[in-house]
C-alpha cells in the first residue's frame, strides 16, 4: 500500500466511522423474513402457480450518496466496481454486484453480504470530497417476484406503469407498494426485484400471498 | 315447486339473447320465480308479470320497473341470500340473473304490495312539502338519529350486512394510451380504430355483453344484422394483445389528469358468494393518455299525471325488453312520443304480438315516414296530443289523453280516455354527460337537439356518438372510428389513416324534427293536477319544483337542494333535465339560462368492498415489527401501536394485572436489570463536513464541541419555537453522526432535515440516510447492566472512567459487532446496544442467557414511560403538543442562544407571546392521596368551587403509579407553574370528585442523576 | 388524482408518491433576529390562497425524496409546470392575466 493511500485512509477513518458489522462464524443471522420460514414453505408448500417468490436474504446493501459533479465519486465507483453509476431510473450490474439509481444523488449498491465492508472500504479509498456511504444491510431485504402472472400481482400493488414500453428490463423505480414502498427493478421479461424495508417485510409478505392467491404462489427457497 | 311448470307470462317463445335451455330460479320478496340465462333480474321480474318492485320514498306509492339500464330509479333492490352477502342499492336492470339469486325490495314495509306507509303517505305527502329535506332535517340536531332511521327506511337505501363479507375485493392499476368508455357502436368503433394502431387500449362497458343499443336494434351494418358486426369487432379486439376488454365494468369516476376508476363485477353474475379464491369485484384504476367517452344517451321520460304507476316505462326500455330479453312487459300499450325514434317501441310491441292501443304523438306534424309505417301496420296515430294522466295504482289501467298546443304549454281540448296496461313515453334523449362532469366541466346546452352535451374540458378527452348528441348509427360509427384514431394519434400511435377510420355502411331512415316537450300540461294547473313525477327516487314532482322557484330558489343548485331532485342513488339520470326544464319554464327562462347541475362520481353506486380492495383485515394498515418481535410474542408481550409499529407494551406473567406487571418491570430495572427493545426509534445517518453545523441549526442546543465518541440529547423545534421532536445524537466521527428521533417522528424528522437542506441550505455538504431498520437497539438498564454486559463483551472497556455517561464505543457484544451508547432514559446505568438487525434476535437471546442471574426482565413501553416519568424526562408528542417551547418544558439547559447561526426555533421562541410571564409550564404533580393517579388530560383549576366555566390552568400530560416510589406521579402544564412550587392545584373529574395535587419538580427520583453516573 | 412530472426522476408519477408542502418560494429570512414579530409571523403563517395559478412546494416522498415546485391552477387543477428548487417558474399569475 502506498504512503498516499495510507495517509488518505487515516483521514477517512477520522472523518467517517466505518465498521464491519458482520460477526465471524457463529452468531445466527435472521433475515427480515426469517420468521416466515420460506425454506420450509418452498419444500412443502404449493407447487402449482404462476407466480414465484424468493427472498434473497442477507445481502450487502450500501446507500451511496454523492454528486455527479464529484469526479472522484463517479470515477471511484467505476474503478472499484468495474461499471459506471447508472443514470435516472436505470440500474447496472456485473457479476454479483448491482447498483440502482434512487435519486440524482443517491444509488443503492447491493453486493454479497460478506462483501459489504470490503466494498465500502474500497469505495471510500477511491472517493474524495463530499459523498456518503451508509451500510443498510440489516434494514432491508430483496424479494424476487417472477412468473407469468407476476405482473398482475404488481399491478395490484403499485400504480407505476409496468408495461414493457415504460419499464424495460434494467429499469428501476422507487414507488408506492401497497401501503408501503419498494425499490422495484425489472430483471427479466417476467421477473422483478423488490427491495423492501425490514420492518415492512412481513406486511409485504402477507400482501404478496393475498394478491397472488388467485394465480397460485410458489415460494422458492 | 316445479319451476318449469310456472309460466313466464310475458315471455316470448322466440327471439332475444336469452338461453331458453338454461333455466334459473330466483326469489323476489320471498316468492320463487323462473328465468333464463341472459336475463337481468329486471327482465325476469317483468317476464313473470311482477309489477310492483318498491315503494316510493315520500308518498309510499307503488313503483315498477321504468328503464332497462343504469338509469333505473325504482328497481333498486337489496340482494343477498345470506346475511354476510347482503348488497344494497343493486339496480335490477343491471343485475344479471343467476340460479339461487335472492332479492328484496328495500322500502316496502311491511310488504311492497300492501304498504302501511301508503296510508301515512297520503297524509304525509301534505305534511312533507318540497324542502322538507332541507327544512326539517336541519334541526334539531338531537333528533338526527331518528331522522336518519326514517330517511333510510323511507328512502329505500337498503341496509348493510351485519356480518363480515366473505368475498374478496381488490384493486388493479393500469396505464392506457386510449381508454374507451362504453362499448356501443361508437365505443366499439373507437376501440377498433385505436387498437389497430398498436396503442394500449382499454374498453370498458357496464353490461355483460358489448354492443350497447345494437343488442336490441333492428339496424343492419354492412348488410348484416348489427349483432353480427358486434361479434366480429369483439373477436378482432379480443385477438389484440394491446387491447384490454372489461365487460361488466362501470367507469364510475373520471378524475383529474385522465385518471379513471372502473368498478368491475367479476362474479356477481355467477352467484351471491364468489367461488373460493376468486375476486368478486375489482376496482381498476386507470391513468389514460387519451379518453374517448362513448357513454351514449339516456332516454327522457315525459312528465305527466300519475306517471309513476307501474306500467309507465321508457319507450326504449320497452324495446330493449322485447328485443333483447324476449319479454313484453304488458298487454296493451299506449305510446307517447315527441320524436320519430319513439315509434319503434310500438312497432316492436306489435311484432311481439301484443296490442298497441294508440301512438300518441305530441307533435302536430309528425314525420311522414313514421306515420306511413304506422298506418301500414294498422296502428292508430293520434297527433298533436299527449297522455295527460294515468289511471291505476299498482298497474296502469288506462290513460287520459288530450290535444295540446304546438308548444306543449296547455291542453287545448279533446279529452278522452283509453284503456291500456302500459304507457311508454319517449321524450327525447339526454347524452350521458356524467363522466365529463367529474373533473369540473359543465355541460353545454344544444338547442338543435334540446340536450346538454359534454362541455369544455382540460382533460385529454374526446367524445363520440350519442353522448355527443350524434344519435344516428352512422354518426356513432363514424365518430367512434374518427375519435378512436385521433386519440391514438394524440397518444403517439397511428396516423388516422383511412383504413383505421373506414366506416361500415348503414342504411337508416332520416329522422324528422322532435318536439321540445318535458312537462306534459294537464287540464288542471300543475299544483292541482295528479302528481307529475320528475324524480322517482326522491319523489320530486313538477309541482314541487314550481314551489321551489316560487319560494325564490332560482339557482338550479338551490332548486336541487331544496327539492332533493337528483339526490337519489341514481343521481337523477332520468329526471334532472326535465326538472331543469320545469324550473326554467316557471321562471320564464331558457334551460341554458337556468343551467345544469353537474354530476359527481360515482356514476352508479359501488360497494365499499371495491373501494377498500385488499386494504382490510390484516392488511388494513402495515404492521411494522422489530427483529425481536418473535421473542416478544413467545414471551407473552402485550403490544402497543406506536405509529405503525407494534411495540411491546408490557410483559405480564401468569396471573398478573397490567399494573402488577408494570410494578415488577420497573422494580427490576431500578434494582437489577431490565431490557427494552428500542429498535423502533428513528435513526438517521448523517455524513458530511457540514453535518455538525447542520445539527446546530436544527437543534436548539449546541453541537460545535461534541467530540467524537460522545452523545448528546437535543430538542428539535419548528420555526415557531415549539418543540416537535427530540432524541440523542452521537458523534461517530468528525464528519459523521447518527441521530435518533422518536419512533413516531422518524419519517417527519428526515423529511424536515431534507426540506431545510434542499430548499434553504443546499450548499451545505451533508447527506442524510435512514438507518432505522438497519440497527436493532437493545437497551439494557439497571444497576447490574454493566456487570451483565461485561459477560458478553471482551473488547469494550465498560469501566466507569473509560466509558462515561453519554459516551459511545464500538466493539462486539455476544460476538457481534456493536455500537454501544451509554445513555439513559430510565435514570439508571444504561447501555444501548446497537447491532445490525439481522443479528438483533441472536444478541437479544444471548443477553438473556447471561441475564438470568441478574433477574434480567424485559420491559415494555409502558414501564419505560413510568421509569422516565420518575426522572421527569419528557416524551415529545405526549408532554408536548406543538404549543410548548423548551423553556415551557423547563429545559433551558437545552437552549443555546449563543450559537452564531439563528437556529430553527430561536426567533420563534423570542416572540412576544413566547416570552411573556405566566405561560403554561411543565411541572411535577404529587397527589395529596399518594394512591390516586390523576387521569391524563385532567384540567387544572385553582379553585374547585368556582362555578362553571372554571378558569383552567393547564392539564396533566403524563400520569402513572410509581411502584418504586410507592406513590403516584404526574407531569403536567400549569400556568406559571415553575413559580408555584408547593402550591395546590385541583383536578375536577367527570364524576364530580376533585383530585388535589401539589406542584413540585418533575424529577421525582434521584434529582442529582447519581444513579446513571455509577 | 394528479399525475405529476418529477423534474428529478424525469417522468410523470402518481400523486400518491408525493406530499404537498405548501406555498413555494417562502424563503427563510436571512437575519431572523432582526425580523419584527410581525415580519416573523408573516414568514411563519401568512400564505396566499389564490384562485388560479399558485406556486407550490411538493416533495417526491415515495420516490427520489427531492423537493421541487409546481405551478398549479387551483381552479382547474391543471399543472402548468414543475421545476427544481432554485429555478424560476415560467408561468406566473400576473403573466397569465
Amino acid at each position: 500500500m502506498s504512503e498516499l493511500v495510507m495517509a488518505k485512509q487515516e483521514t477517512q477513518t477520522s472523518l467517517y466511522a466505518q465498521m464491519n458489522q458482520l460477526p465471524g462464524v457463529g452468531p445466527r443471522a435472521e433475515s427480515p423474513l426469517y420468521h416466515a420460514d420460506l425454506t420450509t414453505i418452498a419444500k412443502q408448500g404449493p407447487v402449482d402457480g404462476s407466480v414465484q417468490l424468493q427472498e434473497l436474504a442477507l445481502l450487502g446493501h450500501l446507500v451511496l450518496r454523492g454528486s455527479l459533479q464529484n469526479g472522484s465519486f463517479v470515477k471511484g465507483f467505476a474503478r472499484v466496481m468495474g461499471f459506471a453509476l447508472p443514470g435516472p431510473m436505470q440500474s447496472a450490474a456485473e457479476g454479483d454486484a448491482s447498483v440502482r439509481w434512487i435519486s440524482p444523488d443517491e444509488w443503492l449498491l447491493i453486493v454479497p453480504g460478506s462483501d459489504a465492508f470490503s466494498v465500502e472500504t474500497r469505495l471510500r479509498e477511491a472517493m474524495e470530497g463530499h459523498y456518503s456511504i451508509a451500510n443498510v444491510s440489516g434494514g432491508q431485504t430483496v424479494l424476487m417476484l417472477s412468473g407469468k402472472d407476476a405482473i398482475s400481482v404488481l399491478k395490484k400493488s403499485t400504480g407505476y406503469d409496468l408495461h414493457d414500453s415504460n419499464f424495460p428490463v434494467g429499469k428501476v423505480v422507487t414507488t408506492v407498494f401497497a401501503k408501503t414502498q419498494a425499490v422495484i427493478r425489472r430483471t427479466g421479461p417476467q421477473e422483478w426485484e423488490l427491495v423492501v424495508r425490514r420492518s415492512f417485510s412481513d406486511y409485504v409478505w402477507l400482501w404478496l400471498q393475498d394478491a397472488s392467491a388467485e394465480y397460485g404462489l410458489i415460494v422458492r427457497g | 315447486m316445479n319451476l318449469n311448470s310456472m309460466t313466464q307470462q310475458n315471455r316470448l317463445q322466440t327471439g332475444g339473447r336469452i338461453n331458453r335451455n338454461k333455466s334459473l330460479a330466483f326469489k323476489f320478496n320471498g316468492t320463487s320465480y323462473p328465468g333464463f340465462a341472459g336475463d337481468t333480474l329486471a327482465s325476469a321480474l317483468l317476464a313473470n308479470g311482477v309489477d310492483v318492485v318498491g315503494r316510493s320514498f315520500k308518498y309510499s306509492r307503488p313503483r315498477g320497473i321504468v328503464a332497462a339500464g343504469a338509469d333505473e330509479p325504482n328497481a333498486v333492490l337489496q340482494l343477498g341470500a345470506t346475511e354476510a352477502t347482503q348488497v344494497p342499492n343493486v339496480r335490477a336492470t343491471q343485475q344479471e340473473l343467476f340460479d339461487g339469486l335472492v332479492a328484496a325490495s328495500t322500502n316496502g314495509w311491511p310488504s311492497t304490495d300492501n304498504d302501511m306507509m301508503s296510508y301515512i303517505g297520503k297524509v304525509g305527502g301534505r305534511m312533507m312539502p318540497p324542502g322538507f329535506y332541507y327544512k326539517t332535517f336541519m334541526y334539531p340536531q338531537s333528533l338526527w338519529d331518528t331522522y336518519e332511521k326514517f330517511i333510510r327506511k323511507a328512502a329505500g337505501l337498503g341496509r348493510s350486512p351485519i356480518e363480515n363479507d366473505p368475498d374478496i375485493y381488490d384493486q388493479m392499476n393500469h396505464h392506457a394510451d386510449v381508454m374507451v368508455v362504453g362499448a356501443g357502436p361508437a365505443g366499439l368503433s373507437a376501440a377498433l380504430a385505436a387498437g389497430r394502431t398498436g396503442a394500449r387500449v382499454i374498453l370498458a362497458d357496464e353490461q355483460a355483453e358489448f354492443g350497447g343499443m345494437l343488442l336490441h336494434s333492428d339496424e343492419t351494418i354492412d348488410g348484416k344484422p348489427a349483432c353480427q358486426w358486434v361479434d366480429e369487432v369483439v373477436a378482432e379486439l379480443t385477438q389484440m394483445a394491446n387491447v384490454m376488454l372489461l365487460p361488466r365494468s362501470t367507469v364510475n369516476g373520471y378524475h383529474d389528469h385522465n385518471f379513471l376508476t372502473i368498478h368491475e363485477r367479476r362474479t356477481d353474475h355467477i352467484a351471491d358468494l364468489a367461488p373460493k379464491g376468486q375476486v368478486r369485484q375489482r376496482m381498476h384504476r386507470v391513468r389514460a393518455g387519451w379518453v374517448v367517452l362513448a357513454t351514449g344517451a339516456i332516454e327522457r321520460p315525459l312528465v305527466y299525471g300519475n306517471n309513476d304507476v307501474p306500467g309507465c316505462m321508457l319507450a326504449s326500455a320497452v324495446s330493449t325488453y322485447i328485443k333483447r330479453y324476449a319479454v313484453v312487459p304488458g298487454k296493451e300499450l299506449v305510446l307517447m312520443t315527441t320524436n320519430d325514434r319513439g315509434y319503434k317501441a310500438a312497432f316492436h310491441w306489435q311484432d311481439a304480438g301484443r296490442k298497441v292501443v294508440a301512438i300518441v304523438d305530441t307533435r302536430a306534424e309528425s314525420t311522414a315516414a313514421c306515420v306511413v309505417e304506422a298506418q301500414k301496420r294498422g296502428l292508430k296515430v293520434i297527433k298533436g296530443s299527449a297522455v295527460i294522466e294515468v289511471k291505476g295504482s299498482k298497474r296502469v289501467t288506462g290513460v287520459t289523453i288530450a290535444s295540446i298546443d304546438a308548444k306543449g304549454n296547455r291542453v287545448t281540448g279533446n279529452v278522452r280516455k283509453l284503456g291500456c296496461d302500459t304507457v311508454a313515453s319517449a321524450g327525447g334523449w339526454s347524452p350521458a354527460v356524467h363522466l365529463s362532469c367529474h373533473a369540473g366541466s359543465r355541460p353545454e346546452w344544444r338547442d338543435d337537439i334540446q340536450a346538454f352535451v359534454p362541455g369544455k374540458t382540460l382533460q385529454k378527452q374526446l367524445t363520440a356518438g350519442s353522448v355527443n348528441g350524434s344519435y344516428t348509427l352512422n354518426a356513432c360509427l363514424e365518430e367512434g372510428a374518427q375519435r378512436g384514431a385521433l386519440a391514438a394519434a394524440n397518444a403517439g400511435f397511428g396516423d388516422q389513416s383511412d383504413e383505421l377510420v373506414k366506416v361500415p355502411t348503414v342504411s337508416e331512415a332520416a329522422e324528422g324534427p322532435a318536439m321540445a316537450l318535458f312537462h306534459v300540461p294537464h287540464t288542471k294547473p300543475t299544483s292541482r293536477a295528479p302528481k307529475q313525477f320528475v324524480d322517482y327516487q326522491t319523489d320530486v314532482t313538477a309541482a314541487g319544483i314550481e314551489v321551489a322557484t316560487r319560494e325564490g330558489f332560482e339557482s338550479i343548485e338551490h332548486v336541487k337542494r331544496y327539492t332533493a331532485m337528483g339526490f337519489g342513488t341514481d343521481q337523477g339520470k332520468l329526471g334532472n333535465i326535465n326538472g331543469m326544464a320545469i324550473a326554467a319554464k316557471s321562471m320564464n327562462k331558457t334551460i341554458p339560462e337556468t343551467g345544469t347541475t353537474i354530476f359527481r362520481p360515482n356514476y352508479t353506486p359501488i360497494t365499499f368492498g371495491a373501494i377498500a380492495g385488499r386494504n382490510c383485515g390484516e392488511l388494513f394498515d402495515p404492521k411494522r415489527y422489530s427483529a425481536m418481535h418473535r421473542w416478544h410474542l413467545e414471551n407473552g408481550a402485550k403490544f402497543e401501536d406506536v405509529g405503525q409499529w407494534k411495540r411491546p407494551w408490557y410483559f405480564p406473567q401468569a396471573g398478573e394485572s397490567m399494573q402488577d406487571s408494570l410494578n415488577r418491570e420497573c422494580k427490576a430495572v431500578r434494582e437489577s436489570a431490565g431490557i427494552l427493545d428500542a429498535s423502533t426509534l428513528g435513526k438517521i445517518d448523517i455524513q458530511g463536513k457540514d453535518a455538525r453545523e447542520f445539527l446546530g441549526r436544527v437543534y436548539s442546543n449546541a453541537w460545535a464541541k461534541l467530540a467524537v465518541g460522545k452523545c448528546r440529547y437535543g430538542l428539535m423545534c419548528g420555526e415557531d419555537g415549539m418543540v416537535f421532536d427530540d432524541g440523542v445524537t452521537a458523534c461517530l466521527a468528525e464528519n459523521h453522526f447518527v441521530m435518533t428521533t422518536t419512533t413516531g417522528g422518524a419519517a417527519r424528522v428526515l423529511e424536515w432535515l431534507e426540506l431545510y437542506h434542499q430548499t434553504e441550505w443546499p450548499d451545505m455538504e451533508v447527506y442524510f440516510n435512514t438507518v432505522t431498520d438497519h440497527w436493532s437497539t437493545l437497551t439494557i438498564s439497571g444497576p447490574n447492566s454493566r456487570k451483565l454486559l461485561s459477560e458478553l463483551t471482551d473488547d469494550i472497556d465498560l469501566s466507569k472512567d473509560n466509558f462515561k455517561f453519554m459516551d459511545w464505543k464500538a466493539g462486539t457484544v455476544a460476538g457481534v459487532p456493536a455500537r454501544v451508547f451509554r445513555i439513559s432514559f430510565t435514570g439508571e446505568l444504561s447501555f444501548e446496544v446497537n447491532v445490525q438487525a439481522n443479528y438483533g434476535m441472536y444478541v437479544w437471546e444471548k443477553v438473556f442467557e447471561v441475564g438470568a442471574k441478574y433477574n434480567l426482565t424485559p420491559y415494555g413501553t409502558e414501564s419505560m414511560h413510568v421509569l422516565r416519568a420518575e426522572k421527569g424526562f419528557i416524551i415529545a408528542g405526549q408532554d408536548t403538543d406543538g404549543s410548548v417551547t423548551p423553556i415551557d418544558l423547563g429545559m433551558d439547559w437545552c437552549v443555546a442562544n449563543s450559537k452564531p447561526f439563528s437556529y430553527i426555533g430561536k426567533r420563534g421562541m423570542a416572540r412576544e407571546d413566547c416570552v411573556k410571564e405566566n405561560r403554561k409550564q411543565l411541572v411535577g404533580l404529587k397527589t395529596k392521596n399518594p394512591q390516586v393517579v390523576i387521569p391524563e388530560g385532567s384540567q387544572a383549576v385553582a379553585d374547585p368551587k368556582q362555578p362553571i366555566p372554571m378558569t383552567m390552568l393547564g392539564h396533566v400530560t403524563s400520569s402513572y403509579y410509581s411502584a418504586c416510589l410507592n406513590h403516584s406521579i404526574a407531569m403536567g402544564f400549569v400556568r406559571g407553574g415553575l413559580s408555584r412550587m408547593g402550591e395546590t392545584v385541583y383536578y375536577p373529574q367527570p364524576d364530580g370528585s376533585v383530585i388535589e395535587a401539589e406542584v413540585c419538580s418533575p424529577i421525582f427520583l434521584d434529582p442529582k442523576g447519581a444513579r446513571q453516573n455509577v | 388524482m394528479f399525475s405529476i412530472y418529477c423534474p428529478y426522476c424525469e417522468e410523470h408519477r402518481e400523486e400518491e408518491e408525493f406530499h404537498a408542502k405548501g406555498q413555494a418560494h417562502i424563503a427563510r429570512p436571512l437575519d431572523p433576529e432582526n425580523c419584527s414579530d410581525k415580519e416573523w409571523g408573516e414568514y411563519l403563517y401568512f400564505r396566499d390562497n389564490p384562485r388560479g395559478l399558485h406556486h407550490e412546494l411538493w416533495v417526491h416522498a415515495t420516490g427520489c425524496r427531492k423537493f421541487f415546485n409546481i405551478t398549479r391552477d387551483t381552479q382547474s387543477y391543471e399543472i402548468k409546470e414543475t421545476y427544481k428548487i432554485g429555478a424560476k417558474p415560467c408561468f406566473t399569475a400576473t403573466q397569465d392575466q
